[in-house]
């Protein structure tokens, strides 16, 4: 077997298994044989995320992790999605219980659209359409409304306030995402995500032309990055469900399966949500060195998934949880202004290419004057803002 | 600058994580049902009762005096007193408690029944693994449960064991040394009476109409 065979197996494999069925079913078969495959493949990524998540950060504290079920506790997810199938269903007696049941299914089916048009590997993609980024930050928007649902339908306090902190949270946090992620979308001059991932496939020597190596790409993915923390109420943006403060935030109420399934959508959410970071600047399929191109595509597009997965386990090991008036003000006075600021410099570097024209020295002069202006403003609105706030001792007016 | 902390953090969690796999000095966890840490010497959870010797029946020092069973916040102890009596570490007759169950669900670990116990029969006991599948009966301690031996005790908690030997061998001394004076002034007696009674006997045809007693 080739690279080339290696690289498209799983197509080739769905054609072959589409080509046993009749002639008037085989777009349904394939079709339906993408979908398994992303419902298989995904949520055995969760499995395998829950339990390495738990062992590393049990590294990063000095501790073991998991490690009675199996060999080194590897099949903790099992036992996890025994116990959580067995556990009682409880509905409270308040709760609406048509919302409540509702919440979470709308959840998952929210998340998995997601991932319909991510593409995982060269012609790995359910649904190519043209405006497959439009969709996915459609649909992930939509989450907003499960979360509110499955608070409000609780008639908790502690259901509401998770999701009412969720709810602005995500609302805030969608407006640098979605700036973020545009830059890229400008420069390809495409919404469909195989078109932005084609747009990086080609080397510099044996660099790639990813978009995280320009100065927009660079400061683009950042905020792309931390929005999509927040985004996925990934510590250290994990108010909505604060443990010390919230019992879980807008899924207190819920046990048994659809608490599990709560767990699974944001875990898919996380996922997906690397998912596009990758696809719109980290090359998507892409191999990082022109020399490793003979290693599947979907292969290289698992391994980024799982560094990002673990650098989002590695900031959940670092970082403390912000507080609720931080958060705000990070997101509409920092991440704002900047990923506003990142867009002009996208525009800047596109026309600037224009007017100097080719040449190493005209691509080194766009590359510094971008840079040094991201940089500038990084600089500058970091300490007004460090400034602006007042650290003093906090006094308490009742608590004394 | 804005982010430096943020770096700073990542670095040192980056540092545990890889440390954790290198060094094992780093893991400060026990990993409990293989290994175990010796629980410290003023552990204490549920009572139990001690006994002296080989047979927990007739060891027992409990004498069924209830104030524990009265004592108790929680109302956990149940004692039914015996009808008879046995001997106790000196050997003096004592009642004994035909039952004595405690209720580990309701026990709160307060430690009044042992600071009341005048006979140092009930102690705290430093047995954790009492889970069971049976939460009404199999949480109910009857006496064959309970009773403990005293090396037991001296195991667990060692200071406060010795103490208590200390002292129970003092007392018992004390009654032996007075049960001994008290033999020696009955054979003292008796003997003085035999004594008295010979020479009565003696002179008894002389004088008939002795003292009488």
């Amino acid at each position: 077997m080739n690279s080339a065979t290696l690289d498209q197996f799983f197509v080739l494999l769905q054609h072959h298994v589409a080509a046993l069925f009749p002639t008037v079913l085989q777009p349904w078969v394939s079709m339906i044989l993408g979908v398994v495959g992303i419902v298989a493949v995904f949520p055995a990524i969760f499995a395998l995320t829950t339990v390495l998540e738990r062992k590393g950060l049990g590294r990063m504290q000095n501790r073991l992790g998991p490690n009675r079920v199996g060999p080194f506790g590897i099949l903790q997810p099992i036992a996890d999605a025994i116990k959580s199938l067995t556990k009682e269903d409880i509905v409270p007696r308040n709760a609406d219980d048509v919302v409540h049941f509702l919440a979470p299914v709308v959840l998952v089916v929210a998340i998995f659209l997601g991932y319909a048009v991510l593409p995982v590997g060269r012609n790995m993609v359910l649904l190519n359409i043209d405006a497959g980024i439009l969709l996915f930050f459609a649909v992930g928007a939509s989450t907003e409304l499960s979360i509110f649902m499955a608070g409000w339908s609780s008639r908790n306090k502690y259901s509401l306030l998770g999701a009412m902190r969720a709810v602005a949270q995500m609302i805030s946090y969608e407006v640098p995402l979605l700036l973020a992620a545009v830059v890229a979308v400008m420069m390809t001059g495409s919404l469909a995500p195989t078109a932005i991932v084609q747009a990086q496939g080609g080397f510099t020597g044996i660099f790639p032309h990813w978009y995280v190596f320009t100065p927009w790409g660079f400061a683009g993915f950042t905020l792309f990055v931390v929005a999509a923390l927040a985004e996925t109420n990934r510590s250290p943006f994990d108010l909505p469900e604060g443990e010390s403060e919230l019992v879980a935030g807008y899924f207190t109420e819920y046990s048994g399966f659809k608490f599990a399934l709560f767990f699974l959508g944001e875990y898919l959410g996380m996922m997906s949500i690397a998912g596009y970071g990758i696809t719109l600047f980290l090359g998507g399929w892409g191999a990082p060195f022109s020399f490793l191109t003979f290693i599947p595509s979907w292969a290289w597009f698992f391994a980024k998934l799982f560094l990002a997965i673990f650098f989002f386990i590695w900031l959940r090991g670092t970082l403390p949880r912000l507080r609720q008036d931080q958060l705000m003000n990070f997101a509409w006075k920092f991440m704002l202004p900047l990923s506003l600021l990142n867009l002009c410099v996208a525009a800047a570097w596109r026309f600037l290419g224009e007017w100097l024209g080719g040449g190493t020295v005209a691509e080194l002069i766009r590359w510094l004057v971008c840079a040094a202006v991201l940089v500038l403003a990084y600089v500058l609105l970091a300490r007004t803002l460090l400034r602006q706030q007042n650290i003093s001792p906090r006094s308490y007016r009742y608590a004394d | 600058m804005l982010g430096e902390g943020i770096l700073k953090g990542l670095a040192e969690t980056a540092k545990n994580f890889a440390g954790s796999f290198v060094s094992e000095d780093r893991l400060t966890t026990v990993e409990y049902p293989e290994q175990r840490l010796l629980p410290i010497e003023n552990t204490r959870d549920f009572p139990f009762l001690v006994y002296d010797g080989e047979d927990p029946e007739a060891g027992l020092r409990c004498v069924s005096c209830q104030i524990c069973e009265k004592e108790c916040p929680p109302k956990c102890i149940y004692i039914v007193k015996s009808t008879d009596k046995k001997p106790d570490y000196v050997g003096k007759p004592q009642f004994y408690p035909a039952r004595f169950d405690i209720d580990i669900s309701v026990c709160m670990s307060c430690q009044i029944c042992v600071e009341v116990c005048p006979f140092e029969a009930i102690k705290m006991d430093t047995e954790f693994e009492l889970s069971t599948d049976d939460r009404f009966g199999g949480l109910i301690l009857d006496k064959h449960k309970l009773a403990k031996s005293n090396e037991h005790f001296q195991r667990i908690h060692p200071t406060e064991a010795a103490e208590v030997d200390a002292r129970l061998a003092e007392e018992k001394e004390k009654v032996e040394a007075k049960a001994k004076a008290a033999a020696e002034a009955a054979a003292a007696k008796s003997a003085a009476e035999a004594a008295a009674r010979k020479a009565d006997a003696g002179s008894a045809g002389s004088n008939a109409e002795g003292v009488k007693p």
